[in-house]
């Protein structure tokens, strides 16, 4: 499910950069990063696409998602882009629809899984000492404990989870990772001597975290965001699939949960698996594919150089 | 010179390709007889490393030789598929890198990396293996019990001469030295030099020493080739090169370091610092740096800001300076 | 002899967490399911499984929650976990024991399979820079690693079973099957184990594609390799010998830590496969409310995850000659 990075281990360098223009300056490098890597152009184009679907859901979806009108488990026609589910309603609606809670549990998930890890991460990596133990050691359990495991004992216990128990689901087991990364960059900026004339100068450590230090950390931080942010989706889908979910709710998880519960693959109405999942797969592969591009700012020996044929270049 | 030199370096240019294209050495030309001792000698990023690199033809991506030959006792070495120069590698000529610590493998003892440069080559028994790494270690002052050590084991000077031990393996002919005692303390620095040059008269190989420090190499180098902003400025016997320095930026960089014996004098440096490589100035690179630039006829201030200065034999010597090949014409 | 202790730290406090939450969750969620479950359970089930409830949930009405909290960990110690409900009367260990095999077997493989054929490429691709294995296999496999496992599942169930009717739709064996060691079980085992196999192998072998290439790329720049080009070695040898098996070192320890994402996909799998191991069991434990096998379930795999790291460990100071030393 996560793409393991052993980059923890490499500590990209970091040109440290003065607060607003830090956070400007890797805007821009972002920005001219996605127009020119084309892998980080189709991930945003996609991850468009999506988002402009959920907004305007009202518009797009033909009909309403929940309403079981129609003749149930009819294949695609041109009144059913999709088909329609075993009760009747249209697939494609709700598939429309559906986005809307699925990106809002990826955005909401991811952006509280961040929260914590920077939080945990540069509180371990500042102040070091005793305070950088605990911290790490607690990291260390959190990243070991079994997410989906946990999770399920989870959601069992609150005999299936809404919109909110799955966020607080993912925060749990999702922030460790995160903060594990941050860790050893905020501890080699720490040391760096920008930081040192901060505190010379009598800045207060929360100044000095907030306006020197998290500015330079920015495309990390986006980086984790955006693996929170899948992290969640996945999550959240897979619990709802295997119907830890609310079942009542409107989601692409909880319609993969109706159409396995109604046997869609064997009752011949398979669209009903393959779209939901495909969109979690797309949306899934436009966060990994951006994740990627921004990879690739934060450490430039990754970018590909073209191999040049000819003269002694290279192993 | 009398007898074929071992290496001849002609009009040598290497390309850095990516963000910011630059050339880091142009059109170096020299020459090394068998046996010699050449010290190349320049301030950082002049480009002697990636001199020394470009003539092992060890490059890296992005960087590239976009002209120029090296020809190694005949061979063309630029043009020869990788296959053809392996076999020259390390049995014909190797190379010591600046940092031990980085230049071994981790992972492996250093006589599994031994072994691994003489199989490489040659189908060679184990006990031969073993015996010759045993010798090896030996010359260069090692406890062969080291042998089954891995790098992290050793101390700093004995990984150095570890290196150098690995680099005779094969007794070469030629071996290429890239700041092999920077990592060292002084004392270690001239056991290391003291050593080399003994094992340098034992067994006849030639040695290009690329360093930052002239002292270092005012001992013991024969020749001395000096390089700034890329290209060679000043090429003659030590000694020579030492009691007369043609080119102004040699004449700097003497005055620089203090002697201990002869009278006391005042220290000058050079003031400014040299070009940008990936925005190199048209005709005399040193010309902003030179105290004879600002003196300078208008003829010769021309050619200066306009032409680059070619090595030319200036006697014994081998001098790139406008100025110099003047009065050299006129006297 | 620090990193050893940190490490013994780790492991303790991580098991005390799993074994703690098992304790304290079902008392801190909303409802008090624990209270709830003996409150429902109370006169429908005989004495012995009211007891296995009680060293479930550690609850003895009569004790301050510490003294619960005590004999709980004390009965643990003790390999107690009591008796499982949905497999009445089997004690819980036993019931967990049907499932464990299937689940290692799949695991092992997968996990072999995938580190082997991933971390080759992987390797292949960054000594190979720019050329096709490069620029075509990290984004694809980054796509795929971004695929959800069960839909990935759902869609070779829907391919390869109910299409093209080459493997089997699911569980472990064939239907009516004897659990048996004879060869044709075991065959038919194997065939199960095919798709759900190749599902875990898809979506994993793509992290250990990108993690190897980039150690491999940041180890290719190294001076040793520079070294050993310079030595006239067989570029296959330098792969290997002195770029492979340096870069393959953070990968071991990055892998330690990413196993507990790891199973849980593999647990998600199996759900979908319906195949027989802790994965399934878990998810019927959990829909049967068999609380005592599901806190079982969920402190082996903790312990699993946690033995697996161990083994990352010892195989890493056995690779690497620097951490063998500090010993």
């Amino acid at each position: 499910m996560y793409p393991y990075v052993a980059a923890e281990e490499q500590v990209p360098e970091v040109r440290p950069e003065h607060h607003q223009s830090a956070v400007v300056g890797v805007l821009a490098r972002v920005g001219t990063i996605l127009a020119t890597n084309r892998k980080a152009v189709a991930g945003l184009l996609l991850l468009l696409v999506f988002v402009v679907g959920a907004v305007f859901a009202p518009i797009i979806a033909p009909y309403p998602p929940d309403a079981t009108l129609f003749v149930p488990t009819m294949g695609p026609s041109r009144a059913h882009l999709l088909g329609t589910t075993a009760f009747g309603q249209d697939i494609f609606s709700q598939l429309v629809w559906a986005s809307r809670q699925t990106l809002m549990i990826g955005l909401i998930g991811g952006l509280a899984a961040t929260v914590l890890a920077v939080l945990v991460g540069v509180t371990s990596a500042y102040f070091g000492g005793l305070t950088d133990h605990t911290l790490s050691v607690v990291t260390d359990v959190f990243l070991v404990l079994p997410a989906l495991p946990l999770m399920i004992v989870i959601a069992a216990y609150e005999q299936g989870g809404g919109f909110w128990v799955l966020v607080a689901v993912i925060v749990i087991t999702g922030w460790s990772y995160g903060a594990r990364q941050i860790r050893p960059q905020a501890q080699s900026l720490r040391n760096r001597d920008f930081l040192t004339s901060a505190r010379a100068r009598g800045e207060s450590s929360w100044y000095i975290i907030l306006y020197e230090l998290l500015p330079n950390m920015t495309s990390l931080i986006l980086a984790i965001f955006l693996g929170a942010a899948l992290y969640a989706v996945l999550a959240a889908a897979g619990l709802q699939f295997i119907g830890l979910g609310n079942p009542n709710d409107l989601s692409w998880g909880t319609m993969l949960y109706w159409a396995e519960n109604q046997e869609a693959l064997l009752t011949g109405s398979p669209l009903w698996v393959i779209a939901p999942g495909a969109c979690i797969a797309l949306l899934g592969a436009a966060v990994a594919l951006l994740n990627y591009g921004v990879d690739e700012i934060g450490n430039p020996a990754l970018r590909a150089t073209r191999r040049k044929r000819g003269r002694r270049a290279g192993p | 010179m009398a007898v074929a030199p071992v290496l001849e370096v002609r009009d040598l240019t290497v390309d850095y390709g990516g963000e910011s294209p630059l050339v880091a050495v142009d059109r170096v030309s020299l020459d090394v007889g068998p046996g010699e001792f050449l010290g190349v000698v320049g301030e950082s990023a002049c480009g002697k490393s990636t001199l020394m690199f470009a003539i092992a033809q060890l490059l890296m991506p992005p960087a590239e030789i976009t002209g120029g030959s090296v020809r190694f006792k005949g061979h063309d070495l630029v043009h020869m598929k990788e296959r053809q120069l392996r076999h020259l590698r390390w049995h014909d000529y190797s190379v010591v890198m600046q940092s031990a610590m980085n230049a071994l493998n981790p992972v492996l003892t250093v006589a599994e990396q031994m072994r691994d440069a003489m199989k490489a080559h040659r189908r060679v028994p184990r006990k031969e293996i073993e015996a010759r790494s045993t010798e090896m270690l030996r010359l260069v002052g090692i406890d062969p019990v080291h042998l089954h050590s891995y790098p992290h084991q050793l101390s700093g000077g004995m990984r150095q001469r570890a290196m150098i031990a690995m680099a005779l393996l094969f007794t070469p002919d030629l071996i290429i030295m890239d700041e092999p005692t920077s990592a060292l303390d002084v004392v270690a620095q001239r056991s290391l030099m003291v050593q080399i040059k003994e094992l340098q008269s034992m067994l006849g190989f030639a040695v290009v020493f690329v360093t930052h420090d002239m002292s270092l190499v005012a001992r013991f180098s024969d020749r001395i080739a000096i390089m700034y902003a890329a290209q060679l400025v000043e090429v003659g016997a030590t000694g020579d090169v030492f009691a007369a320095p043609e080119h102004p930026y040699t004449e700097g960089l003497l005055k620089a370091f203090p002697s201990i014996y002869g009278p006391r004098r005042e220290l000058t440096g050079i003031p400014g610092s040299p070009p940008d490589l990936r925005r190199p100035p048209a005709g005399c690179r040193f010309r902003p740096r030179c105290p004879y630039a600002r003196n300078a006829e208008p003829e010769l201030a021309r050619l200066q800001e306009i032409v680059s200065p070619e090595l030319l034999p200036i006697g014994d010597r081998l001098v790139a300076c406008h100025r110099v090949q003047m009065l050299e014409r006129a006297g | 002899m620090r990193t050893i202790l940190r490490r013994a730290e780790f492991f303790v406090l991580t098991l005390w967490a799993a074994i703690t939450l098992n304790f304290a969750l079902p008392r801190m969620m909303p409802g008090n399911p624990a209270e709830a479950m003996m409150a429902h359970y109370q006169g429908k089930l005989n004495p012995t499984a009211m007891h296995a409830l009680e060293v479930a949930f550690g609850i003895k009405t009569n004790q301050s929650i510490w003294q619960q909290y005590i004999q709980y960990l004390g009965d643990l110690a003790q390999f107690k976990f009591g008796i499982s409900i949905s497999h009445f009367p089997t004690p819980v260990g036993e019931v967990v024991m049907q499932a464990l095999p299937w689940t290692l077997a799949l695991a092992g493989v997968t996990t072999v399979i995938s580190f082997a054929l991933g971390t080759i490429v992987g390797m292949i691709a960054a000594w190979r820079r720019g050329g096709v294995a490069d620029s075509l296999l990290p984004p694809v496999f980054v796509v795929v690693s971004a695929l959800p496992y069960f839909w990935l599942g759902l869609m070779c169930i829907f391919f390869f079973s109910l299409t093209l009717h080459w493997l089997p739709l699911g569980f472990g064996y064939d239907e009516g099957a004897s659990i048996q060691l004879t060869w044709s079980f075991v065959r038919q085992a194997i065939v199960h184990a095919i798709l759900p196999a190749f599902t875990i192998i898809l979506t994993s072998i793509g992290g250990w594609i990108l993690t190897m290439r980039n150690n491999m790329i940041v180890t290719l720049s190294e001076d040793y390799v520079r070294m050993a080009r310079a030595k006239g070695l067989h570029p296959l040898r330098i792969m290997i010998q002195y770029a492979g098996r340096n870069a393959i070192l953070p990968n071991i320890t990055g892998f330690a830590m990413s196993l507990g994402f790891i199973v849980s996909g593999l647990l998600l799998t199996e759900i979908v496969f319906t195949y027989p191991g802790v994965g399934y069991m878990f998810l019927q434990a959990v829909n049967e409310e068999d609380y005592p096998l599901m806190q079982a379930l969920f402190l082996m795999v903790t312990v699993a995850v946690l033995g697996a790291i161990l083994v990352a460990d010892i195989v890493n100071a056995w690779l690497d000659p620097r951490i063998r030393s500090s010993q």
